[in-house]
């Protein structure tokens, strides 16, 4: 096992803190509904790089501690999968809601919603 | 400094950079287009990693499927330049302010954990590849996987439910 070929886990740990505070700032700053929908499809995809990232951590964490061909670590890889599978339905009602909200007030500014009624 | 370690710094800049595009651009078709360049970096991390299943669903599903149906949205409502609402300079500033003190305050706690001194494998591993994660996944992982499909059908049925003219 060489260790040249081995990424430390702080560099993915920081990268996905930078995407994430990078979502929150999209997500506070924008009011166009849709741009404040892809940020938050931006950090998801932060918390799936960490969770893939821990995945090859536990692995490489079994192989040291002897367990040859174990399979420690699928798990976050599953988890990542459904994360995606529960995306992807989210945007679909998401998206939905938007179209129907530009129906009935002709624009995406998410101002024009603060009440709950018109 | 490896192959590896270039490229992933290179995709970390690639990732951050088009990451920061997307809540800069001022046209929102600009900003879905700067997101899937996010993406495919994304996706180049878990080709890196090895997980080579993750990486193909990231770029079929994400920068295939839903980044399409963004684009389709915005182009539907026609939405540009100067459709675009802008919030004032000083809302701007504090929502930047307010990421800003986050990512201080995760990195800051984060910095000096326990866990600095683990690596994560790259390049190596077969836990990413297809066979162990679909034996994985209809052995352990059956009535989760039955369950998303019914996810799936309700989202669907909602999407029509919400989209329908009344």
């Amino acid at each position: 096992m060489e260790k040249k070929n081995d990424m430390p886990i702080n560099y993915y740990i920081f990268l996905s803190i930078a995407l994430f505070s990078i979502g929150i700032v999209g997500v506070l700053t924008r009011r166009n509904a849709i741009i404040i929908f892809m940020c938050v499809e931006l950090m998801l995809n932060a918390v799936n790089l960490m969770l893939v990232a821990f995945s090859k951590m536990h692995y490489k964490a079994a192989l040291l501690a002897g367990d040859v061909n174990g399979t420690a670590g699928t798990d976050g890889q599953l988890f990542v999968f459904f994360i995606m599978v529960v995306a992807a339905a989210e945007v679909t009602v998401g998206l939905a809601i938007i179209v129907m909200m530009y129906r009935n007030i002709h624009s995406v500014d998410v101002n024009f919603l603060n009440r709950l009624k018109h | 400094m490896n192959i590896t370690q270039i490229l992933f710094w290179f995709l970390s800049v690639v990732a951050i950079f088009s990451a920061l595009m997307v809540i800069t651009s001022k046209n929102p078709v600009y900003s879905v287009l700067w997101l899937i360049v996010t993406f495919f970096s994304i996706s180049g991390h878990y080709i890196l990693l090895n997980a080579q299943f993750l990486a193909i669903v990231n770029i079929i599903v994400y920068a295939g499927a839903i980044m399409v149906l963004f684009l389709f949205v915005i182009m539907l409502m026609n939405l540009n330049n100067e459709t675009e609402p802008q919030k004032h300079r000083w809302l701007k500033m504090a929502g930047a302010v307010a990421g800003g003190c986050l990512l201080l305050v995760m990195v800051a706690a984060l910095k000096d954990t326990d866990i600095k001194n683990q690596q994560a494998m790259v390049n190596e591993g077969t836990i990413g590849l297809i066979k162990n994660l679909g034996k994985e996944l209809f052995t352990t992982y059956v009535v989760p996987f039955e369950i998303s499909s019914i996810l799936f059908l309700s989202a669907m049925v909602g999407a029509v439910v919400i989209g329908k003219k009344e």
